[in-house]
């Protein structure tokens, strides 16, 4: 019977794989349900296996069946591994995604954590701290900091938490780990456990995410024997994206508004129910079974300066060949959206790119040359966050995106900090005054007792000169990232691509 | 005190019995008692039990966790999945983040309001769909996209694609 294998990966289910999958079935093949390869523009694929290994063939429907089977479809793609897409990836942390059943136990041998459990923990961050390894979330802190720190500090109970809330816009790496390969999470966390002495995790995945919850669900209950003492269990977000902020996501899990907390305390002495707590992201934690079995050396050998190791980048948006490349840092950005990415699907120029999520900023095609790497980016205004990279082509309105910034900070703020709860909807009605061309003076403002107002109106640089103080303000005075970085995309677009916000325009009519 | 007819299986055959909405949150809280933080899964189960954590609800949940409402009800209206009505028969939770944007979004949402003939983050008259933004489902490579009553759609790019979401939403 031939066995053919086909991925179950959310993004693979919506193009249409179960239909594909029904039809092999129907065929009399065996069908094997994976995650996803990576590669969207190929998808719904299927790998037939033979002789010469597994072939893929796609975009595949259920109509191709037979053409399929018998070898002569036009779509036959070869090996997918050797498809330029994949063969200049290096997939450390996405070895198995794609190739394997995700809940086939047999397919993962546990290597990493049996080499942990062989060591004193102290060895095991230092493994973690030899690989370079840094916080895959954004924010990029060393992760053997954080352990180390939950490890010295004394408690009767610690946990381990996984930060699986990946609201940014353009990233999915997360999602496709969870649903193409749990266990590797699942082992990365016991291996967490293991070496600060926590025995109980939390894995915070958003309800956005339907298969994740279910596959890390099924996954977990699976993986129990294998990560005993250890245990750990599925927590449910409820569409709040603050919640990934990581000490929103504590209180939510406590059952409360997911409201950020002061820091200090950090979460690694004061945690999670007040106890010592390690939150990493699902990337960082799915690194760390390759650093324990291969070595923290053959980590570390991959990479760009500071950064090591490899970045699973998701190239998204309005792009050709989008998908997940996991690649060592130091790949140019232009390498990432023109050359593997193959410029924007509509075949419009590329404008701009969106680094990092909603609170990254917009980088126009002049900015191409940096190296992914956290400081690089940094140094240009930016950050790497996530490492979603959304696609913009020509026709996007720089203002609009701008503003969709504001708004969308404005909904989704915890409303504990000033700055971020008032300041992104005073930052919505600025970018709408600049898009209307400054405004006039207005009544209220012209009574005898408004002694202090300008009756005159604001022309549209004294408007956007307003949006650069409030981003300012924004900036060093919120809490946490949402009203810290939200700035960010806004003043990207206004320093990258002023031509949107009217540039210099008169004052209006009704100012005189 | 409201009662909602539901179906409980009892003695291995399955009878048609009705259950208040205080009762049922009581039987959900004793499911999860012991669990530390609570709150939040139990709201979620008591939102796939009844479609909706109404005041009732909030005021149920407060007397079982020994919580006062207002703790409660803080909770409940932070957190954008919890409805205090029930959705129509159709769900569409369409995406607005970013990357679906860069793929014509706007212009996409726009269309497929008018073809359901119902305005965003409402429920149209007759209770057959509800229209519901959302922020990011993880497709990013191939959108504009959506969940359908929970199941992804993507690539919705024109006509033929509003249509076929038209079809299921009008079952």
């Amino acid at each position: 019977m031939t066995r053919v294998y086909i991925s179950r990966d959310m993004a693979s289910v919506a193009l249409g794989s179960d239909a594909l999958a029904e039809a092999f079935e129907r065929a009399g093949c065996t069908v094997v349900r994976t995650g996803s390869r990576g590669l969207f523009a190929i998808e719904p694929l299927v790998e037939v296996e033979t002789a010469e290994g597994r072939i893929g063939y796609g975009p595949a429907g259920p109509e191709d069946v037979a053409a399929i089977l018998a070898g002569s479809h036009p779509s036959r793609l070869g090996p997918i591994e050797a498809l330029p897409f994949f063969a200049r990836q290096q997939r450390f942390t996405f070895a198995r995604c794609g190739i394997v059943d995700p809940l086939d136990l047999a397919a993962c041998d546990w290597r990493g954590l049996r080499a942990a459990r062989a060591m004193a923990p102290q060895a095991v961050i230092d493994a973690v701290k030899a690989s370079g390894l840094r916080g895959r979330g954004g924010a990029g802190f060393p992760t053997a900091i954080k352990w180390q720190t939950v490890c010295d500090a004394r408690a009767d109970e610690k946990f381990i938490v996984c930060n699986a809330d990946e609201g940014d816009s353009g990233t999915f790496a997360d999602r496709m780990l969870m649903e193409g390969d749990p266990f590797c999470l699942i082992e990365g966390m016991a291996i967490a456990g293991q070496a600060v002495g926590a025995d109980h995790g939390y894995i915070y995945i958003r309800s956005e995410y339907p298969f994740a919850v279910e596959t890390m669900r099924r996954a977990i209950a699976l993986a129990e024997p294998a990560i005993a003492p250890f245990t750990l269990e599925v927590r449910v977000g409820a569409g709040a994206y603050v919640c990934g902020e990581e000490t929103a996501l504590l209180d939510s899990i406590e059952g409360k508004r997911g409201q950020v907390r002061a820091k200090p305390p950090l979460p690694a002495i004061q945690g999670l129910f007040g106890k010592p707590t390690v939150i990493n992201n699902v990337l960082s934690l799915a690194a760390i079974p390759f650093i324990l079995s291969e070595g923290a050396e053959a980590y570390a050998a991959v990479g760009f300066g500071r950064s090591r190791g490899t970045m699973p980048v998701q190239i998204a948006g309005n792009v050709k060949h989008g998908g997940l490349f996991e690649v060592g840092f130091g790949i140019t950005l232009g390498e990432l959206v023109n050359e593997i990415g193959g410029g924007t699907a509509t075949g419009r120029p590329v404008r701009a790119v969106q680094v990092g999520g909603p609170l990254g900023a917009y980088m126009p095609p002049s900015m191409f040359h940096l190296p992914f790497d956290y400081e690089a980016f940094a140094a240009a205004g930016g950050l790497i966050g996530h490492a979603g990279i959304t696609v913009f082509d020509d026709s996007v309105d720089m203002a609009k995106m701008a503003r969709f910034a504001m708004a969308f900070c404005a909904v989704e703020s915890c409303g504990k900090c000033t700055p971020c709860r008032i300041g992104s909807t005073r930052g919505v009605e600025t970018i709408d005054r600049i898009i209307a061309g400054g405004r006039g003076g207005e009544a209220v403002e012209a009574m005898p007792q408004m002694r202090n107002a300008k009756a005159q109106g604001r022309s549209v640089e004294q408007e956007i000169g307003l949006l650069r103080d409030l981003c300012d303000t924004m900036k060093y005075g919120s809490l946490c990232a949402l009203g810290g970085f939200t700035p960010y995309p806004v003043l990207s677009a206004l320093d990258h691509f002023p031509e949107d916000f009217g540039g210099a325009s008169a004052l209006t009519e009704a100012a005189e | 005190m409201t009662l909602s007819a539901r179906r409980v299986k009892s003695a291995g055959m399955s009878i048609e019995t009705e259950e208040t909405t205080g009762a049922l949150i009581a039987r959900l809280a004793a499911a999860r008692r012991g669990q530390r933080g609570a709150l939040l899964p139990l709201l979620h189960d008591i939102q796939h039990e009844l479609g909706r954590v109404d005041r009732e609800a909030v005021a149920a949940v407060a007397a079982e966790l020994n919580l006062s409402r207002a703790e409660v009800h803080g909770v409940v209206s932070f957190y954008h999945d919890f409805r205090d009505r029930p959705a129509g028969r159709h769900l569409v939770q369409y995406c607005r983040a970013e990357s679906c944007q860069s793929r014509g979004g706007a212009a996409i949402e726009a269309a497929l309001a008018e073809r359901l003939a119902v305005a965003m983050g409402e429920t149209r008259g007759d209770g057959q769909v509800t229209l519901e933004p959302v922020y990011c489902l993880g497709l990013c490579a191939i959108g504009p996209n959506a969940l359908v009553d929970g199941a992804p759609v993507a690539r919705i790019d024109g006509e033929a694609a509003i249509e076929r979401i038209a079809a299921t939403v009008a079952a």
